[in-house]
């Protein structure tokens, strides 16, 4: 099997890169079309700023590429939300695979924003082993995609948002595998297991 | 519900970790690698790694070692000690860092703060301050907390935040080292003054002493170092104490 992690301005793409490598899975960190278009499994990862990314990938064409890709493609974190339909951050239009819109947390006395650390999934499903269920995993983020007919687990924070995402080829988690321990290892076996 | 973060801190020079190593089942307690990993495999939360050698010359030493450890462990570490500028970040992202912490430097030219959130991003950015009671004032202290400096624990952590720092690391030098807690009533105000995080740190000594950080010091994350290094406190054990007293951890 050959992963291919999509290169671009991400910040985590190293984590990611190494977390697979634990795996002892074959990937490449790569911008080439060609590349990616011949993985068996894309991995769209993120950490940054929405609008700004959106440009980078635009300039370097990637968002039409991503959006007509036939295999198995996992977005991470901002990734995630590029593939939704809009942002709120500076108030982005994005991919538009998720027909949803991202939101920020509104800080409260009792919860700060960015939400950061380990909280639990819930109401977890669809590719997602059941047994991960209550099992915390890593966040950091300040913005949120709301609950939507996409939603393949939940996680409750200020309100409850989705934590991960499936449409068909396209499968999304707002935290990071790549840093979640075990449970994170097993999340990222489960999408390189998956078959359509 | 979000959990309370249990985060070992591991002071390293030349590439060693020091301050003393007890570690049981280590084949080497001297090397960063084995002690991030074992801390990971025993639920650490995240780790801290504090490079007090920190020159020129060894902070190539620095990102060298960082990739050994973003190759070994899979929960999220920062790395501090010693960066004053943008270029000195790079080079520990790139390796795999996922936050860095500034202190002393960040006192200096506090616009590093802006300049690194804008960067890199707020999330990635953790602002340290040693700060030490003088009088009826937290002052805070720079160069290990031996430098006093015109700036007050409040009013810097309030400006940390809006320049763009995404965590305040919070060290009472009167505490640090003394096993008798950490300080709860600044810690209570910062929690109260910011919207950002606070991690606890300095006094660690018993169990009750983490509750104490996270239900009145209202901490979102309490960090240590000999206590967890020489095995007083074993982290397993700590995270039970906590859960039996309600305090949401991940076990």
């Amino acid at each position: 099997m050959n992963i291919a992690v999509i290169q671009y301005n991400a910040g985590n793409i190293r984590s990611v890169a190494f977390a697979l490598e634990r795996l002892g899975v074959n990937y490449i960190v790569t911008d080439q079309p060609e590349e990616i278009l011949k993985a068996d499994k894309v991995i769209f990862p993120g950490v940054g700023e929405a609008r700004s990314t959106m440009s980078y990938l635009k300039e370097k064409k990637l968002d039409q590429l991503i959006i007509a890709l036939r295999q198995p493609v996992l977005g991470i974190c901002l990734g995630m939300q590029l593939l939704c339909r809009h942002s709120e951050e500076n108030n982005t239009p994005c991919l538009g695979v998720f027909d949803v819109s991202v939101k920020k947390f509104v800080s409260t006395p009792q919860s700060k924003v960015p939400h950061m650390g380990w909280n639990a999934l819930t109401n977890v499903g669809d590719w997602l082993a059941s047994s991960i269920t209550e099992k915390q995993v890593y966040f950091v983020h300040s913005y949120y995609v709301p609950i939507n007919p996409f939603t393949t687990a939940t996680t409750i924070y200020t309100v409850p948002f989705s934590a991960a995402l499936r449409k068909n080829n396209f499968y999304g988690v707002q935290f990071h595998p790549e840093k979640s321990a075990e449970t994170g290892e097993m999340i990222l076996k489960n999408f390189l297991h998956s078959s359509l | 519900m979000l959990t309370k973060r249990i985060i070992p801190c591991l002071d390293i020079k030349d590439g060693r970790t020091v301050k003393g190593v007890k570690f049981v089942d280590l084949r080497d307690a001297g090397d960063p690698v084995e002690l991030a990993a074992a801390y990971a495999a025993q639920g650490a939360d995240e780790i801290v790694l504090l490079d007090i050698s920190a020159t020129n010359e060894k902070r190539k030493t620095m990102a060298a070692l960082v990739e050994k450890i973003a190759a070994r462990i899979n929960i999220p570490f920062t790395v501090g000690g010693g960066i004053s500028s943008v270029e000195d970040v790079a080079p520990l992202l790139a390796a795999g860092a996922d936050k860095v912490s500034i202190n002393s430097s960040a006192v200096k030219h506090p616009e590093l703060i802006d300049q690194l959130a804008k960067e890199f991003g707020s999330q990635f950015v953790v602002l340290a301050i040693d700060a030490r009671k003088v009088g009826n004032q937290w002052i805070v202290h720079t160069h290990g907390g031996v430098v006093p400096t015109d700036r007050k624990l409040f009013s810097w952590a309030k400006e940390g935040q809006a320049r763009g720092a995404g965590e305040i690391l919070f060290t009472s030098m009167d505490h640090d080292g003394t096993k008798s807690g950490f300080a709860l009533d600044p810690l209570q105000k910062l929690n109260e003054l910011l919207s950002v995080p606070v991690i606890a740190s300095g006094g660690a000594g018993h169990l009750f002493h983490f509750a104490e950080a996270f239900i009145t010091g209202r901490a979102d994350a309490a960090l240590a170092a000999g206590v967890f290094h020489f095995g007083e406190i074993k982290i397993p054990e700590l995270k039970l104490f906590l859960k039996s007293n309600n305090i949401p951890v991940r076990l």
